[in-house]
């Protein structure tokens, strides 16, 4: 096999982990990729995410390998700020149309950081959840590739041309518009990901009700180095370090209420952040209230140490709700083992919210066929795949899996076609 | 003769911290051949210039005096078998962590151009690769996995070899009846269309089956595998290019389990028992053939237990849930009960769950099973601890199915290779001693013998090497199909535990990486992490002293010996990190854009103030991959450090050669730190073990250190993570500071 001349590029729509092995592996297999990312950078949640288990890393040391193949790598079109609005059928395969938000900041910016010193203007940092602000034109995140700029149009006050002014290489144009394109490609990969349950879903938990009460999402940002706190696991309440943390497990997940599912990975996650917890603060008490533990694999590593750890409990339990009263978070479980019902204490609960497709509310223009919880579902066309946590809850480890698998049909439907 | 041009970026704040009319004559003193300015050298009319006079022939070769590799690398990349290119991160390394137009920054900016010009100077240009390269790919294995890789590669439009040792294709699945639901409304079993598949396969041209077959031997490298069968047939030769293994996993040998009645009672069986007696669409009691009343499940049989599999095999509690709804449907009055510790259900699994929860006759509860009694006529008694139906219940079953674990069908290679050497130490040792410890160790190892699967002609061992429990495997989470043998990856259960789907998925995805294997092969590329990297590894072998140090510390088992133990180089198994180069004593390995030579050419350009000056210099070799963005990220947050530091970028840590110590230190240099990523069990270097390997080699260097009466701490390894910024000012600054405190390097001047 080798990559007829002229031969149609593939598509691969949303550039996390899963898109970003997609594109990659058919790219270094010599085929031509159009990949197509709609926030200014690629990487998508892992960005967000301060280690992965079971080994304890930070994300970034892959996606640094990540990155070098992609800029290196002539075959990828990586289309940031981007996004597939149409989709039909054609000879080629599909035939697509992809808007480009406007490029206020283009590819003449050196990320040298000049327009960020003057902007006026702040937003709550979406990188960070809004824990935090942020300019309205600065890099997304220390690692953020394309290594440009991003500017928050809506954010600039009238007539500002503060950031335009500093920047000596004319990188920034605040009159862009939109522009559409029309690309033939030969098969399309679908990796658009996943986002957090919502926490103000959980009110009865005091999901977005309590400072206090975060998503492992947030508990992501306040470990990384890179997070609101520079790494320091805080109350976001009052900045104190907190003393007796509870990790709520299928926090509106296995629920019939909210999402009927298991994601998958929000066990590990919390163990993960327990861990995260004790080496910071050693003396803080941690306690994981589970219906199961699911650590499958070798993950089980990590269940083990930290069910060994000084400090840490783990208690079959379910949580049905949350108060706050003389200053603290009171839990109400369900403790399955002694079959009673207990009220425990704690001044930082931290919320294993599940994952939801983004399939679920924004349905691809590719007609994926999905299930009730929005899941895309596999097909027999090769020429259309779904993958990564667009296609079901799972961790790195399975997305990065089923998007080299996804890579290889759409390799396939290709030849056939060709 | 090579023309340097040395392009100097003034822009980034560039030109305002530095004097650049001092950089450009630091250039010209190095008698380059073009040296010009730009005030934004990434800009198309800044890389035009560079490009202008590489085309008309002023230059060949450029530095560009600008930012870090690491940016840019779209705009400031030229054809790497015409132009030799090196970058110098004036902006990062000097601009962003010092205070501007001071003498000690302008010093390091001076460096940084001097060592840039001089690795430039040393660079030569690949030369193109070209070899026949085989388009086929062999599938070694014939279950869900190797079948739904032989469909892929075939699909691409690959000739695929498929051997399996069975008679018959299908693996484990074959015989199952249905499978896991994997679409909505997942309450319902699915019907197995393993057969389906393996018909497919055998009504493929492009695939050749080969049953009740094994592999006798695989010699060469990517591209160019010469495999040898034994076949019902006879013997058979052909030529793959890559190799897919999907040998499978086996369950684990219940045998061990006799406090769960295996092998007491016939009315104990396993899992993989029960699935081939519902194969057959009858449940009955092995011990008389009646069909049993009460069928009782016990979860993680063996498995998540540190005296037999630690681990957790992912399908086991799928597999029960699977054999208890089929029971229902064949006998809808059985009881079933199941007893588990953690119901491991993800995804769309939970509604199977409660599927099979909701049916009439089922309890599913939490529970260790502590002991299961009974001989072959009455009842089962399975005493229960810890369970929610209360401590010490004892349950009876008439049938006790045991849900064990996986076990990987692969060999420890590298545990293969050792066994061999031992047995062949325990022969001829030197002496007695060596010999007595040698016995023992092939004592230790002799459960290897006989183990081989692919049978490779590999210095380091005829199998992958294996992780922790025994799967094939190196950065699982990352890069999943990266294991340690370049062109040959494992798929399905012999990777990790997994279910029949994912074995499936797996199979996809070790053929695509088998297809850009060859893809590479054909280029001469390199494959994962430095994918498409053309430069080869050169071994001046007149001068090798047969030490054996590259071919037992290469980590991709790139060299093997000939007889004299003269490395051999198959340089399409290369990955290019260059571990082979640092542990080389005479240090006659070398890349066109990376040597040894390079190194120390950087480490000679620095000057070395005199001791009066109270100037110390460190050097700092670091891993590109993820010490130095940490130090790439403080620099983007401004943060400041020691001026003293000259940064060395290494491909691996690993590739650290002991010269450029000796160097360092014979030059006057007062410290080295060499910054490398975590090793150990959880290690995060992408050439398995590179700074594990330095950290070895410079245990050898600190004994002769303090033989010249020179300080052992005067050099340093540093474990760096790729989000720890945070720690590079103190790090730094605290060695400088101990530096200081040791005075100056006694050599200085000589």
């Amino acid at each position: 096999m080798s990559a007829s001349p002229g031969a149609h590029p593939l598509l691969v729509v949303g550039a996390g982990i899963s898109g970003v092995t997609a594109a990659l592996e058919a790219a270094e297999a010599g085929r031509k990729v159009v990949l197509v990312e709609r926030e200014p950078y690629v990487g998508g949640r892992i960005t967000r995410t301060h280690h992965y288990f079971p080994k304890m890393c930070p994300p970034s040391c892959g996606m640094e390998i990540n990155t070098r193949r992609l800029e290196r790598n002539a075959n990828v079109r990586v289309c940031v700020n981007a996004e597939v609005v149409n989709a039909r059928r054609s000879d080629a395969g599909w035939s697509v149309t992809i808007r480009h938000r406007p490029a206020y900041v283009n590819e003449r910016c050196t990320a040298c950081g000049a327009c960020s010193e003057v902007c006026p203007a702040s937003v709550p940092d979406p990188f960070n959840m809004g824990l935090t602000q942020v300019k309205a034109i600065r890099l997304a995140h220390g690692n953020a590739w394309p290594r440009r700029f991003t500017l928050d149009r809506h954010a600039c006050p009238d007539g500002c041309r503060a950031c335009v002014d500093a920047c000596t290489y004319d990188a920034i144009d605040l009159t862009a518009e939109a522009r559409e394109e029309q690309v033939e490609v030969g098969a399309v990969v679908v990796t658009t990901g996943w986002s957090p349950y919502p926490l103000d879903k959980l009110p009865e938990l005091l999901g977005g009700k309590d400072p206090d009460v975060i998503a492992n999402v947030h508990m992501e940002r306040l470990a990384s180095p890179s997070g609101p706190t520079g790494g320091k696991i805080l109350r976001p309440s009052d900045g104190a370090p907190p003393r007796r943390v509870a990790f709520v497990q299928c926090a509106g997940s296995r629920d019939v209420n909210h999402l009927p599912y298991c994601s998958a990975v929000c066990c590990l996650a919390s163990l993960k952040q327990a861990v995260y917890v004790k080496e910071q603060l050693p003396d803080a008490e941690v306690t994981i209230y589970y219906i199961d533990r699911r650590a499958p694999g070798r993950n089980e590593d990590v269940l083990t140490q930290v069910a060994a750890m000084e400090g840490v409990r783990l208690v079959k339990g379910k949580v049905g709700k949350i108060t706050r009263a003389d200053g603290l978070l009171k839990l109400r479980v369900e403790d399955v083992e002694r079959g009673v019902l207990v009220e425990a204490e704690a001044d930082l609960v931290v919320l294993a919210t599940g994952m939801v497709s983004n399939l679920k509310e924004e349905p691809s223009p590719f007609g994926i066929l999905l299930d009730e919880d929005g899941f895309g579902l596999p097909s027999h066309d090769l020429g259309l795949s779904v993958a990564g946590v667009a296609r079901r809850p799972e961790d790195v480890a399975a997305s990065v899996r089923d998007a080299t698998g996804a890579a290889a049909r759409a390799i396939v439907a290709t030849e056939r076609r060709a | 003769m090579q023309r340097i041009g040395v392009f100097l970026c003034t822009g980034c704040g560039i030109g305002e911290a530095l004097d650049v009319a001092a950089l450009e004559k630091v250039a010209r003193e190095e008698k380059v051949a073009h040296c010009a300015t730009h005030p934004c050298l990434c800009s198309p009319e800044g890389v035009g210039s560079v490009r202008a006079a590489i085309d008309d022939g002023t230059v060949d070769s450029v530095l560009l005096a600008a930012c870090s590799p690491r940016a840019k690398a779209q705009e400031f990349s030229f054809d790497p078998l015409k132009v030799a290119v090196e970058r110098v991160s004036l902006r990062e390394q000097a601009v962003w962590c010092q205070p501007p137009n001071h003498e000690d920054t302008q010093l390091l900016a001076d460096d940084l151009l001097r060592m840039g010009i001089a690795k430039l100077a040393k660079m030569v240009l690949p030369v193109p690769f070209t070899a026949e390269i085989s388009d086929t790919v062999l599938v070694v294995g014939g279950g869900v996995a190797g079948l739904e890789a032989a469909r892929a590669a075939a699909g691409a439009g690959h000739p695929v070899v498929l051997v399996e040792s069975a008679a018959t294709l299908g693996g484990r699945m074959a015989g199952v009846a249905q499978l896991l639901p994997e679409c909505p409304p997942y309450d319902v079993l699915h019907p197995n269309r393993t057969a389906e598949l393996v018909a497919k396969v055998q009504g493929d041209p492009r695939i050749t089956v080969h049953t009740r077959t094994r592999i006798t031997s695989i010699t060469g490298q990517p591209g160019q595998f010469a495999v040898t069968l034994a076949t019902e047939a006879g013997e058979k030769s052909f030529t793959a290019g890559a190799i897919v293994q999907a040998t499978g996993a086996r369950p684990y040998d219940a045998s061990k389990l006799p406090h769960l009645g295996y092998g007491s009672s016939p009315n104990v069986i396993t899992s993989a028992q029960l699935d081939d007696m519902l194969a057959k669409g009858a449940l009955q009691r092995p011990s008389d053939g009646s069909v049993p009343q009460r069928v009782l499940f016990v979860q993680c049989a063996g498995s998540r237990d540190p005296h037999h599999l630690p681990y957790c095999s992912a399908e086991c509690c799928g597999t029960t849930l699977r054999q208890v709804a089929t029971i229902h449907q064949l006998n809808p009055a059985v009881e079933t009960a199941v007893i588990y510790r953690d119901m491991r259900t993800p995804g769309q699994l939970e509604r199977f769950y409660l599927a099979v929860q909701s049916q009439p006759n089922t309890v599913l509860t939490r529970g260790e099973v502590a002991q299961v009694s009974g001989n072959g006529h009455g009842p089962l008694q399975v005493q229960l601890r810890e369970s929610l139906l209360g401590n010490d219940v004892t349950l009876e079953a008439d049938l006790v199915v045991l849900a064990v674990g996986m076990v990987p069908n692969a060999a420890d290679g590298e545990a293969v290779r050792a066994l061999h050497d031992a047995l062949l130490r325990a022969e001829k040792g030197d002496s007695e001693t060596q010999r007595k410890d040698a016995a023992a160790l092939a004592q230790q190892l002799a459960h290897h013998q006989g183990t081989e699967i692919l049978h490779l002609d590999y210095r380091q061992g005829p199998d992958l090497p294996v992780l922790k429990y025994g799967f094939p495997d190196s950065h699982f989470i990352c890069f999943p199909y990266e294991t340690r043998r370049t062109g040959i990856y494992a798929a399905g259960t012999v990777r990790a535990p997994m279910d029949p789907p994912q074995a499936a998925e797996d199979g996809w995805g070790a053929a695509m990486k088998a297809i850009q294997c060859i893809e590479a092969a054909k280029r001469g590329a390199a494959v994962h992490p430095r994918a498409g990297d053309l430069g080869m590894p050169d071994f001046f072998l007149q001068r090798c002293t047969q030490c054996k140090r590259c071919t037992e510390e290469c980590p991709f088992g790139t060299l093997n010996e000939d007889v004299k133990g003269t490395p051999q180089l198959n340089p399409l198994r290369c990955r290019r990190c260059g571990i082979c180069m640092g542990a080389c004593p005479e240090r006659i390995i070398s890349f066109p854009d990376y040597g040894v030579d390079r190194i120390s050419a950087m480490i000679k350009a620095m000057s070395v103030p005199e001791e009066f000056e109270e100037k110390p210099r460190i050097v700092a070799l670091m891993c590109e991959n993820d010490a130095l963005p940490a130090l790439e990220q403080a620099a983007a947050r401004r943060q400041r450090w020691s001026p003293w530091i000259r940064v060395i970028p290494l491909r691996c840590l690993g590739s650290m050669n002991i010269v450029w110590i000796a160097d360092a230190l014979s030059r006057g240099i007062d410290g080295l730190m060499l910054v490398g990523c975590k090793s150990g069990d959880d290690y995060q270097c992408h050439y398995v073990r590179g700074s594990q390997l330095a950290q070895t080699r410079l245990g050898n260097v600190q004994e002769t250190l303090t033989r010249l009466a020179l300080e052992p701490e005067r050099i340093k390894v540093v474990e760096l993570s790729h989000d720890e910024f945070q720690r590079i000012p103190e790090i730094f600054n605290a060695f400088a500071a101990e530096i200081e405190g040791l005075g100056a390097n006694p050599m200085k001047g000589f």
